[in-house]
């Protein structure tokens, strides 16, 4: 029998990201006993990492806010294959989720009339987003921890969940080791929930840390729920693109909120033409209007920059593709040119992107106050994940619940800026709550100890492989196919040829051997971290597969317009009877009268 | 916290540093030891600090002594024969006192002179601490009673610059209105130890750091953030303060000693 | 290709050494990239934590040519190449292995600190006015990334192990960033003179000095503290005129 220790819990979080902090929160106040598991330290988790903000329809820049044009921003952006159910709830609920926020003392930047300041950013109508100069997500993550860290919450730090055990059909625990030390752990809980984050990772250049993995995909997958909307991968526009050292690192959305332009080595601003039909009436079509918009004039519209990621995003990689990208392969995103508009440019630029003014200036050599930055689109995000009842967050898994961006549904085909850590914290309070809840009804669940024991072999088998394969050599691998094959612009035949470098990669994932011993062996967690990387990477790469049109993030050269038909399914993913990945397509519900008249009348 | 680290305290002067961590704390013992020096060398001259409407700001006020500056006249009578008398004694305590307990000086003298610790990362060589804690550290929170009496030596040093404007004709014996180098020295003084002076963390604490809301009192919040610009450079208006002053003196001194010879604007 | 000698530290409680590896550096090239090139080719078992590698989540502290340092933040272009660069765990906390320490400590300081507590609401819809001057000061504090450099360069931790007597940096600006929080009506500074030893403090500003988010620590949060503790324990004009003052407010009323 493998040496392992137990703990016990009510509800077990997976993830101690905001969705996971935010659902302890919640679950802790609901007077259940709560655990959370991290992969690191707490406070580390991917969502530091998040600059712009909170959207939230808090109405304090602009009075003509309210939810109904947060919900028709959202549905919009995620060309309508959203969970209208979701898109609605998250729209309702943000405000109240932001203003909470304050009363556990974070500190948001002020209007002045001493209310939450809200800026741009690409596809919400007025300026929505709750922030603190760029480093939203840190002041987010950190007032959940201070205010979490009070309730009683037990946190196993640096300990990583291999798999989800179960009792019949539901959820009764998690099989985990801890990094430190190498040892297995058994969790067993009544209700578990998923916040692991994202999958970017699976790419090689990507805005995402090394934990984002897609765990929280995988282990769901694998202990039988459905994933949905996997097809749905976000290229953030802008990420660095030199030195290669950063490539991928992340630059805010805020840069062109704040009246930044994307250019290309003619000097060109591309962006104003390709302006897509159904945001027509609301884009800027000349430059005076798209910079008085950043101004924060009410009466003028957007700039093109602000259009959805996705676009955005299609855009830059047709400049680079026709030749007119800059010397390393991105385009030039240009601050430094409010100069000719304001007085005190620099300063300004200074006090509202103060980390990517550091960012550049420490890590390119590069002053934004004073020349163009080079950037080129990123793997970001995954709109696709675990799927879930638009209320309680539960899959289709009893007692599993998913939230955050392993969680999928309100971001349909593409996910807004800022919608990121509203879903968060909308998402996390409610898995908090239900999750509680079904604990509070459910008694504990067995755990298989034959079950226990073969995944302890599994976990083990690397030390007995010797030196076979390398993981870091295989995850490079991985990464890289993933970029050519399954990217920004995808084809069915590159796709198939990726299905089958998968085939090999899984092959040589049970080969890999790690030196060294259990006690902290990066080399060991990452061959463990790999058989995750290749289920979601499968995932996607079948859900791209199976979606025959281009619609927000996934582009089809070979299907390059969208289809009415599919604009009426989701994608499935599921694990069959046989092991092998199983894949459906299902029709979106009939959305409510209400929320139709909504979007007609924001059209 | 029961576990140690394995790798054990460092011996003193033991670092893994590569660069010259020691040149900037024997910069400041050779700086700091030689105003300390110089400026007891100097106060207890008790002579040829005037000259002419000068007065060496050692010496400022001047509450007893032989020169036209005293307040109150020459040596009481009352001092006793065997206590030594300089009228810088009974004032350069205090703006002593202000630098001493100065929170820039703190961390640089417990550095320089006390290897408390040598330089950041750099092994001590002691293994007691007590920190600011403690008899007689503690003492340094006496530092805004001293910030009190450095803003009455401003206003004093102010109005000897104010006096140095004015110039006794020896031949006439007519006062009149002018100038010398003498009195942009001092001029400078002022500045600088202003500069100093207001910049001084206590006083940033005082006139608005205590409050929680700025917003409900604005003219607070106007004296916090002047005295925050100064304080931002704090270290350097200590260093250039520091030196001036010293170098007031001296040219006081070579005046009066008739070394150096005093440039008449007007 | 350039190349160059990383000394790097491996070894865990029971002891360890240092140990060359070479690497081959491009441009750009942070002491991060170096670390996971030598993971990814000849020390596969080198532990070192990091996340984000961009210097906003505070994982990958450790001590580079001896400064305490974040990995990802520290180019190999503003180090001589010529020396091997040395790379080590900070000091401050219990090692581990190899690059990584031991840090919980932290953790169970913060959760010792009084919690936030706002006064009541100033608007009906539950909500609070403040002015963007008067949350500056805090918004600069609540920049920490909380990688514990700053911790692990003050002596009075790493060299005198005041762990249960003294909080070190992170944690008094993190009680400052309370204490001067506009809305914040709890009182710390108790704690903050007899158990959190704000008095060990000696000003050295080592922890202002490694501080990646170049938070000024020492300057902007530990000395007005130090002087909030003077006001209400080392000052006894001050003690004596803010009592005058109340007597006459609340005769006034």
């Amino acid at each position: 029998m493998p040496d392992y220790e137990t703990f016990t819990h009510d509800v077990l979080i997976i993830g101690t990201g905001g969705a996971g902090l935010r659902a302890a929160i919640e679950a802790s106040a609901a007077g259940v006993s709560v655990g959370m598991v991290s992969k690191c330290l707490l406070g580390k988790a991917h969502t530091v990492m998040a600059e712009g903000g909170i959207a939230a329809a808090l109405a304090n820049v602009d009075d003509r806010d309210n939810w109904k044009v947060h919900f028709a921003d959202t549905m919009r952006g995620g060309q309508y294959v959203n969970n209208w159910r979701m898109a609605e709830l998250h729209a309702r609920e943000a405000p109240e989720r932001v203003r909470e926020l304050e009363a556990w003392g974070a500190v948001f930047d002020r209007t002045k009339d001493g209310r939450i300041l809200q800026r741009n950013f690409g596809g919400h109508k007025y300026p929505r987003l709750a922030h603190v100069g760029d480093r939203t997500g840190l002041e987010m993550i950190r007032t959940l921890q201070d205010h979490g860290i009070h309730q009683g919450i037990d946190v196993h730090m640096e300990v990583c969940v291999l798999a989800l055990l179960k009792d019949g059909a539901r959820v009764s625990g998690a099989f985990a080791y801890d990094r430190e030390r190498g040892r297995f752990r058994i969790f067993r809980a009544k209700a578990i929930i998923l916040a692991t984050g994202g999958i970017g990772k699976a790419y090689k250049i990507t805005s995402n840390s090394w934990d984002c993995t897609g765990d929280g995909h995988a282990l769901a997958y694998h202990a039988g729920a459905e994933l949905i909307d996997m097809e749905y991968l976000q290229f953030h526009p802008t990420g660095m693109v030199w030195p290669p050292s950063v490539r991928g690192m992340l630059v805010t959305e805020g840069v062109r909120g704040e009246g930044g332009i994307l250019t290309n080595n003619d000097g060109q601003r591309f962006m104003f033409d390709f302006i897509p039909e159904n945001y027509k009436a609301q884009t800027a079509d000349n430059e005076e209007e798209g910079w008085r918009y950043t101004q924060g004039d009410k009466e003028a519209r957007r700039p093109p920059e602000l259009l959805t990621r996705d676009h955005v995003a299609r855009c830059i990689v047709r400049e680079i593709k026709e030749g007119r990208g800059t010397p390393h392969g991105g385009v030039y995103l240009d601050i430094s040119w409010i100069k000719k508009r304001l007085p005190k440019a620099e300063e300004h630029i200074k006090r509202k992107l103060p980390s990517m003014y550091h960012q550049f200036k420490q890590l390119g050599d590069v002053d934004i106050t004073r020349e163009p930055m080079e950037v080129g689109p990123t793997t970001h995000y995954i709109m696709g994940g675990v799927r879930v009842d638009a209320d309680t967050q539960m899959s289709s898994v009893p007692g599993l619940f998913a939230a955050g961006e392993c969680a999928a549904g309100i971001n349909g085909a593409n996910r807004l800026g800022g919608n990121s850590l509203s879903d968060l914290l909308v998402f996390g309070k409610r898995a908090g709550e239900f999750a509680a809840k079904f604990a509070r009804e459910q008694s504990l669940g067995g755990v298989d100890e034959a079950v226990v024991k073969k995944l302890a072999d599994e976990a083990l088998q690397p030390f007995a492989n010797g030196d076979k394969d390398n993981p870091y050599t295989v995850q490079r691998d991985l990464q890289e196919m993933m970029q050519h094959n399954v990217g920004i612009v995808r084809e069915e035949s590159e796709m198939q040829s990726a299905l089958e470098h998968l085939k090999v990669l899984w092959e040589r994932t049970k080969e890999v051997g790690v030196t060294g011993h259990r006690d902290f062996n990066p080399g060991w967690h990452t061959a463990l971290d790999l058989k995750n990387l290749l289920t979601v990477s499968e995932a996607i790469t079948r859900a791209a597969l199976e979606r025959k049109e281009s619609r927000g993030a996934q582009f089809r050269e070979d299907y390059p317009e969208k289809s009415a038909e599919f604009g009426k399914v989701n994608t499935i993913v599921w694990k069959g009877e046989d092991g092998g990945m199983q894949i459906r397509r299902e029709t979106i519900p009939e959305m409510r009268e209400e929320l139709k008249r909504i979007i007609e009348e924001m059209k | 916290m029961s576990a140690e680290s394995t790798l054990s305290r460092r011996s003193f002067g033991q670092t893994m540093r590569a660069d010259v961590w020691w040149a900037q704390p024997l910069v400041v013992f050779l700086g700091l030891g030689a105003f300390v020096v110089y400026s007891t060398w100097a106060a207890l001259q008790g002579r040829n600090y005037y000259f002419g409407p000068y007065l060496s700001p050692f010496y400022s006020p001047e509450i007893f002594g032989p020169s036209p500056h005293s307040w109150f006249g020459a040596k009481p009578v009352w001092w006793p024969a065997w206590l030594i008398f300089s009228p810088s004694l009974l004032v350069l305590w205090a703006p002593g006192g202000f630098r001493l307990t100065c929170y820039y000086y703190r961390g640089a003298y417990y550095k320089a002179f006390w290897a408390d610790p040598p330089a950041c990362t750099v092994g001590e060589p002691r293994s007691t601490y007590l920190g600011e804690r403690s008899f007689p550290l503690i003492m340094q929170n006496m530092h805004r009673y001293f910030l009190y009496l450095a803003l009455l030596f401003i206003l004093v040093l102010a109005h000897d610059v104010w006096k140095a404007l004015w110039f006794v004709d020896p031949a006439t014996g007519r006062t009149s209105f002018g100038m010398g180098v003498g009195t942009l020295v001092l001029a400078v003084n002022v500045v600088l130890l202003g500069g100093y002076t207001f910049g001084c963390h206590s006083l940033r604490h005082l006139i608005g750091g205590f409050l929680d809301q700025f917003s409900k009192s604005p003219a607070c919040y106007r004296g916090y953030a002047c005295v925050s610009c100064l304080n931002r450079r704090h270290m350097l208006w200590a260093w250039m303060s520091l030196f001036w002053v010293a170098f007031s003196d001296v040219y006081v001194r070579l005046c009066a000693l008739g070394a150096w010879h005093d440039l008449r604007f007007f | 290709m350039k190349t160059a000698v990383f000394r790097i530290w491996r070894g865990n409680a029971a002891g360890g050494e240092f140990r060359d590896y070479e690497t081959g550096v491009s441009e750009g090239m942070v002491v991060l990239d170096a670390i996971h090139h030598i993971q990814a080719t000849e020390a596969n078992d080198l532990a070192c934590r990091w996340n984000c590698k961009a210097g906003k989540c505070g994982s990958c502290s450790a001590e580079v040519n001896g400064m305490p340092r974040l990995m990802c933040m520290t180019r190999l272009s503003e180090l001589p190449l010529d020396k091997p660069v040395t790379v080590e765990p900070i000091k401050a906390f219990p090692l581990l292995k190899d690059l990584i320490t031991d840090v919980s400590w932290n953790f169970r300081v913060k959760k010792k600190i009084k919690k936030f507590k706002p006064r009541p609401p100033d608007a009906p819809d539950g909500t609070w006015r403040m002015q963007q001057e008067d949350i500056d000061r805090v918004q600069e504090f609540r920049k920490c990334i909380e990688c514990f450099l700053c911790q692990d360069v003050c002596h009075v931790l790493r060299d005198h192990r005041k762990y249960d007597e003294f909080i070190g940096p992170r944690f008094l600006i993190y009680v400052a960033a309370l204490e001067m929080h506009p809305l914040d009506t709890e009182d710390r500074l108790e704690e903050l003179r007899e158990t959190q030893g704000i008095g060990y403090c000696n000003i050295t500003k080592c922890c202002t000095k490694v501080c990646p988010e170049s938070i000024h620590i020492t300057d902007n949060a530990i000395i007005p503290l130090k002087e909030r503790v003077v006001d209400d324990y080392y000052d006894p004009l001050g003690w004596l005129w803010k009592k005058m003052r109340r007597k006459k407010g609340s005769g006034g009323s």
